[in-house]
């Protein structure tokens, strides 16, 4: 019984450029990219000032939704990010669902998802810096009292390093779940029929019959679910800090 | 071989207790559902609002969880003590 966990397999691998340049995530990040602006073309071609289109009644609904959204829990003046959060979801969702087709997910690789999480922690500096002035800024670290700055310090390197961790493990442990439940699955198979008498019993004992079927009942919670979810979570909690960066005095 | 075997057998002990992590997320997750259901028993008309307020705070909640499992993913995967055998 072998249990196969691994990251993304390196395509191409330079040295003398400093390592692999390309790896499963980047090509499949590039085609979920391709996929993502495919369905935008597709869903605004025609536009119309009233929908007659059953693509363009799709494509108002989820400008709709997000924008909605995104003024329900930023408020008004920040009605000008729905596109960034509408691309961070759409990204983050097709990614992880993307392991559905039996792709490596790119989100199962920490550094796309440091990435947008830096990529975050920028805007949530820039925008304490604009709310605050960069003085404003600085000081608002001493605060409530000089001792803690240290403290300060830490919570803010937290806030993308949290969120990167986050969206990684709950995508990586359904991989690692899943795998192992793959090779239970064979073992336990073989287990049951290689008892059986003869060629029958070795034959049979080789075919992994228990896992046809039974994992798709995980890959609906760890693929469909979970995906989604995470793709959510990571959207609300942008929108969450970078509201509470304007909010302070 | 001796060392080698005593750290990886240290580091599957490792990784196991690394996942009693899993023990906190699990009760705070619980408390907070269990307290969402209340709540919507109560008001049922806020049932969308108390639902994805629950699910962010049940990420949040996770977070501690999350750490355990990348410490026993290391341990496991890309073993960092290995290498310090010389």
């Amino acid at each position: 019984m072998n249990v196969e966990v691994s990251g993304a397999r390196v395509l191409i691998d330079i040295p003398e450029l400093g390592g692999p340049v390309l790896t499963q995530t980047i090509v499949n990040m590039w085609i979920v990219m391709a996929v993502i602006v495919g369905l935008c073309i597709f869903l605004t071609r025609g536009m119309q000032v009233h929908a007659r289109t059953k693509r363009q009644i799709i494509a108002e609904f989820i400008v709709k939704k997000v924008n909605g959204m995104v003024q329900e829990n930023m408020g008004q003046k920040f009605a000008g990010f729905g596109p960034f959060i509408a691309a961070l979801m759409s990204l983050s969702a097709l990614c992880s669902l993307s392991s559905m087709l039996g792709m490596y997910a790119p989100t199962s690789d920490l550094s796309v998802l440091l990435g947008w999480a830096l990529l975050v922690f920028v805007m949530i500096t820039y925008t304490k810096i604009r709310t605050n002035g960069i003085l404003g800024y600085f000081k608002g670290y001493t605060e409530p009292i000089a001792i803690l700055t240290p403290f300060n310090i830490i919570s803010e390197i937290a806030t993308p390093v949290s969120m990167a961790f986050r969206h990684f493990g709950n995508i990586a442990s359904g991989s690692v779940i899943t795998a192992l439940v793959y090779a239970a699955l064979a073992a336990l198979s073989n287990a049951l029929f290689s008892w059986l008498p003869g060629a029958l019993g070795e034959i049979l004992g080789q075919i992994p019959i228990l896992q046809v079927g039974i994992p798709a009942v995980l890959s609906v919670y760890f693929d469909l679910f979970s995906s989604c979810l995470q793709a959510f979570i990571f959207c609300m909690l942008t929108m969450m800090y970078i509201g509470a960066a304007a909010a302070e005095d | 071989m001796l060392e080698k075997a005593i750290v990886l057998g240290c580091s599957a002990i490792g990784a196991g207790l690394a996942m009693i992590a899993g023990i906190g997320p699990g009760i705070g997750e619980g408390y907070a559902v269990g307290k969402a259901c209340e709540a919507i028993g109560r008001q049922p008309e806020c049932k969308g609002q108390v639902t994805s307020t629950m699910l962010l705070g049940c990420a949040v909640a996770e977070t501690t969880g999350i750490y355990g499992f990348i410490v026993a993913l290391i341990l496991l995967f890309v073993n960092p003590f290995i290498g310090k055998l010389g």
